[in-house]
């Protein structure tokens, strides 16, 4: 059982719902970045997505494109993620990570020394958004034997014969894209989300949790209520964006995670 | 499975979209059931007559194929060697070999109902095709264009808005075409449900490396019988200049299995291929890795980001290279070859002086590559290089680069 299992067990024990927050790593810089990773916990995030900086990430808005060109720019790199990581490790043993990002610099580190290293580091699950059920073995299939979920993303395009696929070989939870679209881009509607959680969750026991486009904390209380939980990026990485301190970008996830924990 | 056919190199790709490692389908969920069903679509099209007698009646009344087998005979004398020929593909419709792709793609948009077309374009001669045949067919067109290469590219720009098409200078990154790609993927991935996405080069997720090269393939198969006719024969070499590698593509798979061909490709060495990357050459320059959907030699740094390629011509200026090049590269049957942005201005200039031919700056690269090699070579080796576009829009370029001054004619 990793941290994500552990996790949505003591949620679903509770009858709450999570709250994930997206932040990526060495945006501004290291040290800024640890600031706020390490605030996480205490500001009610259950499970921390940690972006992987990389020059070309296709699925993603001008937020966090931006966001990882600040990170390249202040030296971050795979590496030095991980060592993030280990240095959240330190103080805190609970609260899960999950890396997201794009396959290529996983490839370029070598997809077994990159398992060995991230487990080592402490991180409990992947999000690799280039990485569809047809590529599985390249680092879904290992990932999963080195004792990391590999979290998939399921969309509005995905249709029902696929979506068994989409399960298969998944774990941890499932990350249900709310939009055709961006990240940051258009606003989640509950209303048409509901019933595309219902169609997952009939073929999986897995939780679902719902990302882009939910920017406020009433948003994300309207996207728990209909899912296992909530996931915010955009709107955290622009504050950084803008400059403001690692408390301000805590206080404000503070009240994202109050949101969704009221559903 | 007969002995000829598991020596082959022409049966790629596998039913992954693998040309050995190279290739795949490294695309975001969103996108994948749409991949699949242009696979599908495509695997359906390909096998049906009805859209080749199409394609053929097109391509001979709207874009003026077969494009002339050209011996050079002034150039050859200069070069004092070997016999060269020039497929002329600059003398098509839009100049350049771009539009043989893109009716292949935008008569399957139609097929599968997609009102809207959007295309990524580095020199923007592959824009301008694609808005060209969205007129004809009266599609709607949205073209990513580098900002950087909106700058130097401005004649292609002001085409593609005569044809109707919308323009979106692309801002992230340097602004190049490895941006523009970013940007039209993540557009697709917005408007994915009315949107076909036309690529220009023989790289994405599969099918597009196979389906870009099937139809332009056209240009090595009409290559062939034409050296028939001239020669008797098969070349004995053919060069082409890559950036993704189309027209490459397109004149080399028709002669894979002809072992008696040397086949070369030149890629964009830029400022020279060293260690300050300034340069487009993945092959001679890169190494595998993952981008825009497949997996093939890349320009990257040691964290395994991607860098922005440096070359005088904007159609070659990618980080990286259609898959089944990297895997002709890593068989050996195709060698690859860089030359620097010097080498091609002076190429350009040899075409324009010897034969009365402006080229665009990618083929120059692929001439550079002819002029170097011809004189050691015997007058009765034939060569065939791949003339792939004119270079009406490099002007500007390269009156800049011989340091010209374009006003002094105001």
């Amino acid at each position: 059982m990793t941290r994500i299992d552990a996790r949505f067990a003591a949620l679903r024990a509770e009858g709450r719902k999570a709250f994930v927050a997206y932040v990526m790593a060495g945006d501004p810089d290291f040290e800024s970045s640890l600031e706020i990773l390490k605030g996480l916990p205490g500001a009610g995030v259950d499970v921390i997505e940690l972006g992987l900086p990389f020059t070309d990430p296709m699925a993603d808005g001008p937020v966090i494109q931006l966001a990882g060109q600040r990170a390249l720019a202040a030296g971050q790199t795979l590496k030095k993620t991980l060592a993030l990581v280990q240095a959240f490790r330190e103080d805190e043993d609970e609260a899960p990570i999950v890396l997201m990002g794009y396959y290529n610099p996983i490839m370029n580190h070598g997809v077994e020394p990159f398992l060995r290293d991230a487990k080592a580091a402490g991180v409990d699950g992947l999000i690799i958004v280039d990485l569809p059920p047809e590529e599985d073995d390249e680092l879904c299939i290992p990932a999963q034997e080195a004792g990391l979920n590999f979290i998939r993303l399921a969309t509005p395009t995905t249709d029902e014969r696929r979506l068994p696929k989409v399960m298969q070989n998944t774990s941890g939870f499932v990350y249900y894209v709310s939009i055709t679209g961006i990240t940051g881009a258009a606003n989640a509607v509950a209303g048409e989300v509901g019933p595309e959680v219902d169609r997952i969750k009939a073929v999986t026991d897995l939780p679902v949790v719902v990302g882009f486009g939910i920017k406020t904390p009433d948003a994300g209380r309207e996207i728990a209520r209909i899912a296992d939980g909530a996931v915010v990026g955009s709107a955290i990485v622009d504050l950084v964006g803008k400059g403001r301190p690692p408390a301000e970008v805590l206080d404000f996830i503070r009240k994202l995670a109050d949101g969704a924990h009221s559903a | 499975m007969s002995s000829e056919l598991i020596n082959s190199f022409k049966t790629g790709p596998d039913e992954n979209g693998r040309f050995g490692t190279f290739g795949g389908r490294f695309v975001s969920e969103t996108l994948m059931p749409l991949i699949l069903d242009l696979e599908t679509e495509y695997e359906k099209t390909k096998t049906d007559q009805s859209f080749w007698d199409e394609m053929d009646h097109l391509w001979t009344h709207y874009v003026g194929r077969p494009s002339p087998l050209y011996f050079a005979e002034r150039l050859t004398d200069r070069l004092g060697g070997a016999k060269i020929y020039m497929k002329r593909d600059e003398l098509n419709h839009t100049g350049a070999h771009k539009i043989n792709n893109v009716l292949g793609q935008i008569i399957l948009a139609r097929r599968m109902g997609k009102s809207r077309i959007i295309a990524e374009t580095g020199a923007g001669q592959h824009g301008v095709a694609t808005a060209t045949v969205c007129a004809k067919f009266g599609l709607k067109c949205v073209v990513y264009m580098g900002a950087h290469d909106v700058e130097r590219q401005k004649p292609n720009v002001f085409r593609m808005k005569l044809l109707g098409a919308e323009v979106v200078p692309v801002t992230s990154g340097r602004g190049t075409l490895k941006d523009a790609m970013n940007d039209a993927l993540r557009d697709w991935v917005t408007y994915v449900r009315d949107t076909f996405y036309c690529i220009g080069t023989v790289a994405g997720p599969h099918p597009y490396p196979a389906m870009v090269r099937d139809f332009q393939s056209i240009i090595g198969k009409e290559a062939r019988s034409q050296m028939n006719e001239a020669e008797g024969r098969l070349p004995d070499t053919v060069i082409a200049a890559i950036g993704g590698g189309s027209n490459a593509m397109g004149l080399f798979h028709p002669f894979l299995d002809d072992r008696s061909v040397r086949i070369i490709g030149v890629e964009a060495g830029g400022k020279g291929v060293d260690d300050r990357m300034e340069h487009c050459a993945s092959l001679t320059g890169g190494r595998p890795g993952v981008l825009h959907g497949n997996r093939t030699y890349l320009l990257q740094d040691g964290d395994g980001q991607i860098l922005e390629g440096f070359s005088i011509s904007a159609g070659l200026d990618y980080p990286g290279i259609g898959p089944e090049h990297s895997w002709l590269h890593e068989t050996g049957r195709a060698e690859y070859v860089s030359v620097t942005d010097q080498e091609a201005l002076k190429a350009f200039q040899l075409s324009c002086e010897t034969e009365g031919i402006i080229p665009a700056l990618e083929p120059s690269h692929a001439l550079a590559h002819v002029a170097k090699i011809a004189p050691g070579l015997p007058s009765d080796h034939v060569i065939c290089m791949n003339m792939c576009g004119r270079g009406d829009k490099d002007i500007f370029t390269v009156a800049k680069a011989l340091d010209w001054n374009m006003t002094e004619f105001d």
